[in-house]
């Protein structure tokens, strides 16, 4: 009987290719836009762990001296001496790799590469005195791999990288084991000269590139609910076409609850066919647009991604479980009316109409009670979650909005249409909205989406664009290796620069917060560029009089502070002049003026300096500076460098975003042709009568189009308010909430503009198929609407 | 007595508030015997074969096939009835259009497991479909399609054959060339043969006829 009533349930979608293959690629497409987020996500992810697992970036407290000098040899025994439980590390670059030493013996566990923890791994590591793990992109000399690595680094054991480095008896850092021994030596007793720095508990690259992957998250989980509209469509039409089919298979005798089950296995095998293609698809996407991404977050925040894909089986399960999760979602409705079906229901596909204006109402309220939920959360959401749920609110509510709008609209332009032909028109598009509905709701999400993150991108651009103007003013940068090259440095450069502006910071603890402090010189350079979210009246007066500090954001946000609250800097009370944006930045920072900090923290020495210096003199002074004082020009920074990596790094993060527009626009459009071609068979009843009183095939076709490129535009019309409520959403409520800053919102007119072009074209061209076949029905076709025969 | 019913009604709701459809009905037939149902529109006809088909349950009455009491079998015992038990000829014919017509023909008869090749071959050949068998359900006439339904209800060879207009959506000489051929085939099998019809000519042709009016035997 099973196999039976399955080859009948199965038949229909050899006699429907079509749906089946709307519904196959639909899920794929989906599953492909998830996937391929994910795959990028978890390939940069997994590099960042890498790089902590190499570093221990954010796992482990390190000592540093606070002058940034080496630390020495005896320093570290002296602090193993009395039970400090640290382990050395030093760093440098040897060609193009990071070469990181550190010492096996005495790292934290985690630490270790994984290749030291096979038999007689660590043994060679020592013994062979020479022997470097890299990361597969490394090409070090005899360097042997390990996938575990970050990529461009490689370790060695600490002796061999000290002799590599030419820096005997050198340490950079010391990491802190996360258990020590009770009752050991202060740190100020043993070693006054060391700072300890605070773990961010996490890795601080991977909280830096979190709102990147954040923003890519949301993309493709929203391409993802475009690709559901599609499936919902599909699977809702084969019930309403296999109606007839499962009313005679009951009335033949098979039971309701095995056609459910036979119904819900065929629907999970289509799913893990659509999911495995979906899933293949998104490796393609993600081995496209990987390497933009890995140049995107390598030039923004540092952080090295490999720019090659590997085959993750995290994400080939996620991929999988969302095209079943997605079936699932996109067929409950079906399944479980179909559960309730009386035997005797009829048995013809329902008129669309009909099934819309039982749903209408219920749609109604549905999209009512959901804006009016996302009206109430943008007034009280201030966490992560709350703000991806006010996010489905507002979306889900304004897709079920949109057939309720667009009747009304076309319902108001049937009214004030004058002549036959547009009389008619405008109420056959009124009739076929119910068909059409769910693929405009996915042009709806697809365009909101669009506009949204585009929205969300640019904006980020121009505000960090701005924040580079603001914290790369001066003309040249220079970082000296030593306390005496940086004297060398100041006396060389002062006679020929018009100020010298030093960058010199630490690290404390401020309202119970890790924060940077950094000291500023008085100079117009801040003054004039420098820009704030709130201020007092005169801030950078007030902290050149030594009585107020600066603070960003993060800072301000974490520990509730605002202008005019004051706050403790090593037993200083100041009061807080300013909060500024310090966008990607995960911790706290703080402003004083430079005499309070040298007097506050008279250790530090300033080994940065930023000097301002006509522009034209910049490449002069560079050459001097590595000729006449050896430092090298990779100790330099010129700003008007500096910006154009950073714009061309941006221009490489739109080819990521541009191409994601384009795949989620193109599933819609392909939503809208699959919908309309699916519709063609069921027009012929509602044209035959017009083409027989007098409209030409081609007549109608060409109104078939006009009909599809009016509802985009009036979709697109709908959408873009959406997308900048989306945007809004992302910028103010989930990007405060995840990462502590707000980005401030602008607008790009000639941006939505193109979108909507595209989005218009990407449905015409959807449209102009199913207007051709239309156009060129056969006469005896629609001659069978008048016959009775069948 | 293959079939008999006693004291059925049946009641639907309605936008105008209850409707009673049928009032309490007796009826009974023996196998290999015929009874033609007539009546007017919405005097109950089909609302009673949906009740003796088991596709739908009387709100009280008795209706027992073979002895077994449709109204107090459940879902599962009212589908397992209309595999094998009873067969329905519809007048929209009914076909699975996904499937051929060979496989249509087949498909009770397999439902049922009670498929004999032979027979549904000859059946075939009977109703004039060999030629046809390739071919979908879209691709023949209504005559045809009806000879289809016919095909497929007599293959698991039922004890009881429910026949709703059958031939209502025919032309006359359609009609009685399906007829006939129902009413020969059933007479070989041996079966009970209930038929609703609005024609008097065909209802002339079976063994015995009952007026429906107004949800009572008139």
């Amino acid at each position: 009987m099973i196999a039976v009533t399955f080859s009948a349930l199965f038949g229909h979608w050899r006699r429907n290719p079509l749906q089946l293959f709307t519904l196959l690629a639909g899920l794929a497409l989906a599953t492909a836009l998830w996937s391929g987020v994910q795959a990028i996500n978890a390939e940069a992810r997994a590099s960042y762990d890498a790089a902590a697992a190499t570093l221990g970036e954010g796992q482990f407290d390190r000592l540093v001296r606070r002058d940034g000098q080496p630390i020495s040899q005896d320093t570290y025994i002296a602090l193993r001496r009395s039970g400090w439980l640290v382990s050395p590390v030093i760093e440098g670059r040897v060609g193009d790799a990071r070469l990181i030493g550190l010492d096996p013996l005495t790292a934290p566990g985690d630490l270790a590469p994984k290749t030291l923890q096979g038999a007689g791994g660590l043994q060679d590591f020592i013994a062979m005195g020479g022997q470097i793990i890299g990361a597969p992109d490394v090409t070090l000399e005899g360097a042997q791999t390990d996938a575990a690595i970050a990529p461009g680094t490689a370790i060695a054991d600490i002796g061999t990288v000290q002799k590599l480095l030419g820096r005997p008896d050198e340490f950079d850092a010391l990491i802190v084991g996360s258990v020590q021994p009770l009752g050991q030596m202060a740190l100020e007793k043993i070693a006054p000269d060391l700072t300890r720095q605070v773990a961010q508990g996490g890795s601080d690259i991977a909280r830096l590139t979190d709102s990147f992957h954040l923003n890519l998250t949301a993309f493709g989980l929203l391409s993802f609910a475009v690709g559901i509209f599609i499936v919902h469509g599909a699977i809702g039409l084969a019930f309403e076409q296999r109606r007839g089919t499962v009313r005679t298979l009951r009335a033949l005798g098979v039971p309701l609850r095995l056609l459910v089950c036979l119904i819900g296995i065929e629907l999970l095998g289509l799913a893990l066919i659509a999911g495995a293609i979906g899933v293949g698809l998104g490796y393609v996407i993600a081995g496209f647009l990987l390497p933009d991404v890995a140049a995107t977050l390598r030039g923004l925040y540092g952080a090295d991604v490999s720019g090659t894909l590997q085959l993750r089986p995290i994400w080939w399960a996620t991929g999988m479980a969302i095209a079943l999760g997605g079936t699932g979602i996109a067929s409950s409705a079906a399944l479980w009316k179909l559960s309730r079906m009386p035997l005797l229901a009829g048995a013809q596909p329902r008129a669309l109409g009909v099934i819309a204006g039982r749903g209408a109402k219920v749609q109604a309220v549905a999209s009512a009670g959901l804006l009016f939920v996302a009206f109430v959360l943008v007034l009280t959401a201030d966490g992560i979650v709350t703000g991806f749920a006010l996010l489905g609110a507002l979306l889900i509510g304004a897709a079920l909005a949109l057939p309720i709008v667009l009747r009304g609209v076309l319902g108001f332009a049937a009214k004030r249409a004058n002549g036959v032909v547009a009389n008619w028109f405008w109420a056959d598009t009124r009739q076929q909205l119910p068909g059409l509905s769910l693929a405009l709701m996915a042009l709806l999400l697809a365009m909101a989406a669009n506009v949204g993150v585009s929205t969300m991108v640019s904006s980020f651009r121009l505000t960090f664009v701005a924040f580079l103007d603001q914290r790369l003013a001066s003309e040249l940068y220079v970082t000296a290796d030593t306390s005496e090259q940086a004297t060398a440095v100041i006396d060389f450069v002062t006679p020929r620069v018009d100020v010298v502006l030093p960058i010199m910071s630490t690290q404390v603890m401020i309202a119970n917060r890790p924060t940077d402090v950094f000291g500023a010189r008085d100079h117009a350079t801040y003054r004039d560029n420098w820009t704030f979210l709130t201020a007092g009246q005169s801030p950078w007066a007030d902290v050149h009089a030594r009585q107020a500090i600066l603070i960003n954001e993060q800072l301000a946000r974490a520990a509730d502070l605002a202008v005019g609250d004051v706050v403790i800097v090593g037993e200083q009370p100041l009061t807080i002049a300013g909060i500024y944006g310090d966008y990607g930045n995960p911790i706290g920072q703080a402003i004083i003026a430079e005499p309070l900090f040298q007097a506050l923290f008279p250790e530090v020495l300033a080994l940065r300096f930023g000097l301002r210096l006509p522009r034209e003199d910049v490449g002069e002074l560079v050459a001097d500076l590595q000729s006449k004082i050896g430092l090298p020009t990779s100790n330099t920074i010129n700003q008007a460098g500096i910006k154009a990596y950073s714009l061309a790094i941006f221009d490489r993060t739109f080819t990521v975003t541009t191409a994601l527009n384009v795949l989620t626009l193109s599933v819609a459009g392909f939503a809208i042709l699959m919908s309309l071609l699916t519709l063609t068979a069921m027009r012929v009843p509602q044209l035959a009568p017009a083409w027989a009183m007098g409209l030409t095939r081609a007549e109608l076709g060409r109104l078939e189009l006009i009909r599809t490129v009016m509802l985009a535009v009036l979709t697109g019309a709908i959408a873009l308010p959406l997308g900048l409520a989306l945007a809004w959403v992302l910028l103010a409520v989930v990007n405060v909430a995840a990462f502590g800053w707000r980005l401030p919102m602008y607008l790009f007119p000639w941006e939505y503009a193109q979108l909507g072009g595209f989005a218009i074209l990407a449905a015409a061209l959807a449209a102009l198929w199913p207007a051709i076949r239309l156009a060129r029905t056969p006469p005896a076709d629609l001659l069978k609407v008048f016959s009775n025969e069948r | 007595m293959l079939l008999a019913a006693r004291d059925v009604h049946k009641t639907y709701d309605t936008a105008d508030g209850p409707f009673a459809v049928l009032r309490g009905v007796d009826l009974s037939l023996e196998g290999g015997q015929s009874l033609a149902l007539t009546g007017e529109s919405g005097s109950g006809k089909s609302t009673l074969l949906h009740l003796i088909g088991g596709l739908d349950v009387p709100d009280r009455g008795q209706i027992a096939i073979g002895g077994a009491d449709i109204a107090a079998m459940d879902d599962a015992g009212r589908a397992a009835l209309r595999r094998g038990t009873v067969g329905v000829v519809f007048q929209q014919f009914n076909l699975i259009p996904s499937l051929t017509v060979a496989a249509n023909i087949a498909f009770q008869a397999r439902l049922a497991d009670q498929y004999d090749a032979a027979w549904v071959d000859a059946l075939t050949d009977r109703l004039g479909l060999t030629s046809q068998v390739a071919k979908y359900p879209e691709q023949l006439s209504g005559g045809q399609q009806q000879r289809v339904a016919i095909a497929r209800t007599l293959a698991p060879r039922p004890r009881l054959v429910l026949a709703d207009e059958p031939t209502g959506n025919l032309d006359e000489d359609t009609a009685a060339s399906v007829m006939d051929v129902l009413l020969s085939l059933v007479a070989e099998t041996g079966a009970g043969l209930l038929m609703v019809t609005h024609s008097t000519a065909l209802a002339a042709r079976l063994d015995s006829r009952l007026h429906l009016r107004a949800g009572r035997i008139a």
